[in-house]
């Protein structure tokens, strides 16, 4: 059903292009510009710290709402109701955590990656290597999910369906990305997502207020709308368990997928890099607080435009277009405002992968060059800080490659397995190290190994032998079945599991830095000799 | 410790002083201050949401009472998450503002300025 001829019809491809092309040209002048200043390896890795908190917490928020947040969510309450609002709530709870435990103490303690915060009171090249896996291995899953997206969108959004023909777009997107990371750095960066996320915001909003003008300022009448067009279940929209609530295993997954969403967040990299371009923790703390509005209002624009895609445009046929689920969003606005009104928010959905890959690229390649090739194969010696940001340079450019194959390879790939794949790997392999060091003074060197490459290796191996690889209903190999894990998510296993190994590893090793661990709990609560921003 | 990352060296600092300003009262008050607020509302929150998560994945009935018109229980304890956690936000930054940056600032202006 996924490739038909067509994308989706009524929709004029040109159009879309034109608008995506006008968003590109507006921001690569805006690159450009902000390249001038950029100079440093602050400047690269972390925008020189200038970002204010408000600036900093809308750039966040474009970094966050991915393609899986806006097409996904909509779609899921689209077809499958309530389970789909399910997601939205744990990807929003979940930046408590980051506001209490995380985001401050991180700004102070570190300067461009996790391998600072966690490294500080430890053994250096262990524990940095440990932090630059992990960090590559979240920040390739979740690069894989964007650009296999990219690859969907194409379809449903220009229309094309041959190979080669969305391989070129994935390719296109692939190296426009890396324009942007390897001219602006984390300065260009950032302001693309600033404009993609105002963009994302300001069309939500404007297809919600029309939906809701449509049932009256109804919501009541609204899902009505949705139970009517929805046939013979379309009661079954309005509760919670049409897509989850079938077996007792898939509630034990639902749970599972639950956990991982709300410890995922504050254990992404390239979430906790963004708290390095503000120049002080109270920024920081601002920044989460703008996050949490805009991410919070933003998800209940999608429970509207969800059920308003089920009422307005009907789940049969969202189920039918090229792109299913993913289609939903784009139907609704083609419904609502006409062939311009989607050719305004498919280049919305290109801007929001566009940004996304951009952010993850920049995070994995500052790991690389700051914690490994800096601290790890140079021990801390680097003849100067150019050559650290050149090594970042061509390590995005390895990354940009990967990406594009990758996306390729992936194209027809369960987007939504890879993203839940990233959050799980996030909350296993980095947040558990993350707090311990942060809030645990016995904590040391072993622990911190263990529980990193332990949370590492149990997620990924049991996502290896889950239904999603084989066996299930949609693996991702067809026509083996190795599987003996139950679930698709890992998280309410692998979690746990990594906190237990920090525990023990702490606790079966005598190495404890008392003098370090003083400086580094003072300088975090107080802010004491932080990072400071510079100055053009 | 002699610590291999070039960029935690060259900073200065107050040496040996982290642990003398780790044991004096006024970071105690601070440690406490953040550790009071912080720990009880994070239980308070993941219990909340895993009270919803265990909610909607196992008492389907319960979430599916209607209200007022089609608006139900669960559509209604999902949009509480909303305003818990914007309420909670707002809590932290209020206490934040009050009852730690004034400790915090005072204690980074005594080390920085030892310092220098």
């Amino acid at each position: 059903m996924r490739n038909l001829a067509q994308g989706v019809e009524g929709s004029n491809p040109t159009l879309n292009i034109v608008i995506f092309a006008v968003f590109v040209a507006i921001t690569l002048v805006i690159v450009f510009r902000a390249s001038r200043s950029s100079k440093t390896a602050s400047d690269y890795y972390a925008a020189g710290r200038s970002f204010t908190g408000p600036q900093n917490g809308i750039a966040i928020s474009g970094d966050y709402l991915s393609a899986a947040s806006f097409l996904g969510i909509a779609g899921a309450i689209a077809v499958n109701g309530y389970d789909g609002f399910l997601y939205s709530i744990g990807f929003l709870v979940a930046w408590l955590v980051a506001l209490l435990l995380v985001a401050e103490l991180l700004r102070n303690t570190g300067k461009f990656t996790l391998g600072d915060v966690v490294a500080f009171r430890m053994q250096q090249r262990p524990i940095r290597a440990a932090a630059a896996v992990s960090t590559l291995a979240v920040s390739f899953f979740y690069l894989l999910a964007q650009m296999a997206g990219a690859g969907g969108l194409v379809n449903l959004l220009l229309g094309i369906d041959s190979d080669w023909g969305q391989n070129l777009v994935i390719a296109i997107v692939g190296v426009l990305m890396l324009v942007y990371v390897l001219i602006g750095g984390m300065k260009g960066t950032t302001w693309v997502q600033i404009i993609k996320a105002v963009l994302l915001i300001l069309g939500a909003l404007a297809m919600t207020l029309w939906v809701l003008g449509k049932f009256g300022f109804n919501f009541s009448g609204l899902l009505q709308g949705a139970v009517d067009r929805g046939g013979a279940n379309g009661e079954a929209l309005l509760n919670p368990g049409k897509q989850y609530g079938k077996t007792g295993t898939s509630k034990l997954d639902f749970l599972s997928l639950g956990i991982a969403l709300v410890l995922g967040t504050a254990g992404l990299p390239h979430v906790l890099m963004r708290f390095y371009t503000v120049p002080t923790a109270k920024e920081a703390r601002r920044s989460v607080v703008w996050a949490i509005v805009l991410i919070g209002v933003f998800y209940l624009f999608t429970l509207v435009l969800g059920y308003g895609a089920g009422a307005l445009v009907g789940p049969e046929t969202i189920s039918n277009a090229p792109g299913t689920t993913n289609s939903a969003a784009p139907l609704l606005a083609l419904e609502l405002g006409g062939p311009v009104l989607l050719g305004f928010i498919s280049a919305v959905a290109f801007a929001t992968i566009l940004a996304v890959v951009a952010g993850l690229t920049i995070t994995a390649s500052a790991s690389f060059a700051h914690d490994v090739y800096a601290n790890v194969i140079k021990k801390g010696k680097v003849d100067s800080k150019q050559v650290e940001v050149r090594v970042a340079r061509i390590t995005a450019l390895v990354i940009g490659a990967l990406a594009i194959v990758g996306g390729i390879l992936a194209k027809n790939q369960n987007v939504a397995f890879l993203v839940a794949l990233a959050f799980a790997v996030a909350a296993s392999a980095n947040l558990p190290t993350l707090l311990y060091s942060l809030f645990w003074k016995r904590f040391n060197t072993q622990g911190a190994l263990w529980s990193m490459y332990g949370g590492l290796v149990v997620c990924i191996v049991l996502i290896v032998f889950s239904p999603a690889v084989s066996g299930g209903s949609k693996p991702m190999i067809k026509g083996v079945d190795f599987h003996w894990f139950p679930l698709e998510n890992p998280g309410l296993v692998s979690i746990p599991v990594s906190f237990l190994l920090g525990w023990l590893g702490t606790i079966l090793s005598k190495e404890h830095d008392e003098k370090k661990y003083a400086e580094m709990e003072v300088r975090s609560l107080t802010g004491a000799h932080a990072e400071k921003a510079t100055t053009h | 410790m002699s610590t291999s990352d070039q960029d935690l060296v060259d900073e200065g600092g107050p040496g040996d002083n982290w642990q003398q300003v780790q044991a004096s009262p006024e970071f105690a008050q601070l440690r406490r201050r953040l550790r009071t607020f912080v720990f009880p509302m994070t239980v308070l929150f993941l219990l909340w949401y895993l009270v919803y998560v265990l909610l909607a994945d196992y008492a389907h009935g319960f979430m599916s009472v209607k209200l007022i018109g089609n608006f139900n229980v669960g559509l209604l304890i999902g949009l509480l998450q909303f305003v818990s956690t914007f309420l909670i936000t707002w809590l932290y930054v209020r206490y934040a503002n009050r009852k730690l940056d004034p400790v915090a600032d005072k204690l980074r202006a005594d080390i920085e300025g030892g310092a220098q």
